[in-house]
């Protein structure tokens, strides 16, 4: 069976920005379309932004510190907000945050708008802030992100490592939206990554139409805390008509 | 697991010294320069906590800015707590316990659900905690505002194959964590009431809180 038309495909390059409300059921899905890219992604409820992702509740609702296939993006509310249906790449970051003006300044150096043009040096933290306005959200609302396609390991004292070169162009993730989900995401590097080169790589944004969660689905019955998670989000679809 | 740093500064001299029974919710500011210190009194106790800039709350503590700046997991003696702005809102001085969680967060009745069983919803938790705390606060603080807190003598050990555990162990009746606030703050903890797993040790006890001026 040839897969279905995307909705929706967008590419973005230099430190890219996107929002948007995908509906529940259709998948998202990112390609790192040059190897090494950086998605830092935020989640909300679309329908009441009060609810949103939640990175404890993610981590050890699954006894995990990173994120795959089959594991499920948590909201605050015992709820889900995505499932990884499908990833090439094998582990994304919940916990190194996203870069900031200062940080950008110190790494790579300034690069003015006025000096650069388009290829002005962005940071996540500014990016975030620009796109939660759009919808009536701002820094109440900035919690910590996820970074797909990178990878950070810890050693037993906790101290965290960058591993470069962790995903291969063309590798892809993804999100099957399991509510209206406000999206919002930039392509700028992950704050640990030590390459001292500024350059965001491209990635392409896709959204499929949707698909119903199978009896049988391995995200659902990947572990019996996600069943749960599941089974509140019904109960709130089912409430909410 | 770092060094174990002791405190110099004598309780007898303490401006403010309050007892928070197992379950409660607790705020204070902080002003800039005093000193923060929380005792696990029976041990083995999660003391979820948040911090904000007293005079604007939206600058408020950020566990993945914490985790970025000493690029490490674990909080303890020399870690500052960074806020979203990236301002450092308090420094830990003294540990005796070793280690502190900031990336467990709080339990809710909600998670609770998810996490154990459906019928557990009615338990007490955390978050419901923090909504208290943030509504009498002062600040016109709620839920928006309560973020990814710190857990103060909780021991989440991730591994380096990526997974994540809730041991025992690390704390102690007696063991203590100290901090001096770098800003005036807004201190808003909640001693956690969770029954289900081994945060507490599955009994939940009092804290006591201890500030110094400087």
């Amino acid at each position: 069976m040839s897969p279905p038309a995307a909705l929706y495909r967008k590419t973005l390059d230099h430190a890219g920005m996107w929002s948007g409300v995908v509906g529940r059921g259709r998948t998202l899905r990112l390609t790192d379309l040059e190897g090494g890219a950086n998605v830092g992604l935020l989640l909300f409820n679309a329908d009441l932004t009060v609810e949103r992702y939640n990175m404890p509740d993610t981590l050890k609702g699954q006894h995990i510190f990173h994120l795959r296939h089959p594991f499920c993006l948590h909201s605050d509310m015992g709820r889900l907000l995505a499932s990884i249906t499908a990833d090439t790449v094998g582990w994304h970051d919940t916990v190194g945050g996203c870069c900031d003006a200062k940080l950008v300044a110190e790494k790579y150096g300034e690069k003015t708008y006025q000096a650069a043009r388009n290829e002005f040096h962005r940071n996540g933290r500014e990016c975030f802030l620009i796109e939660l306005a759009k919808w009536g959200l701002g820094e109440r609302d900035l919690v910590p992100n996820l970074n797909l396609f990178s990878k950070v390991v810890a050693d037993e004292s906790g101290r965290l490592t960058f591993v470069s070169g962790h995903s291969p162009a063309g590798g892809f993730v993804d999100l099957r939206l399991e509510m209206n989900t406000l999206v919002v995401l930039n392509t700028c590097q992950h704050p640990l990554d030590p390459d001292r080169r500024y350059h965001p790589r491209s990635v392409r944004l896709e959204v499929f139409p949707p698909t119903p969660v199978a009896a049988d689905d391995a995200c659902r019955n990947s572990r019996p805390e996600n069943a749960r998670a599941f089974a509140n989000t019904e109960h709130y679809h089912a409430l909410r008509g | 697991m770092s060094t174990l740093t002791e405190s110099r500064l004598d309780p007898a001299a303490a401006v403010h010294r309050e007892v928070v029974l197992a379950g409660d919710h607790w705020s204070r500011v902080i002003t800039r320069g005093q000193v923060l210190r929380l005792v696990d009194l029976e041990g083995n106790q999660a003391a979820d906590t948040l911090f904000y800039d007293a005079h604007d709350p939206a600058n408020r503590y950020s566990a993945s800015d914490t985790i970025r700046r000493q690029a490490a997991l674990y909080l303890s003696t020399g870690t500052p707590l960074i806020s979203t702005r990236g301002d450092v809102l308090l420094t830990i001085v003294a540990d005796t316990c070793g280690r502190h969680d900031t990336l467990g967060g709080a339990c809710s009745r909600e998670s609770n659900t998810m996490r154990y069983a459906l019928e557990k919803e009615s338990m007490h938790a955390c978050r419901d905690s923090f909504i208290r705390g943030a509504q009498t606060c002062g600040c016109g603080l709620g839920k928006r505002d309560i973020t990814c807190n710190i857990n103060f003598f909780m021991n989440v050990p991730v591994t380096p194959d990526g997974r994540l555990t809730f041991e025992d162990g690390v704390s102690g009746p007696g063991r203590y964590v100290e901090l001096r606030a770098e800003r005036d703050v807004l201190a808003l903890i909640s001693n956690c009431p969770q029954l289900n797993n081994p945060c507490n040790a599955y009994n939940p006890t009092p804290i006591e809180v201890i500030v110094w001026n400087r």
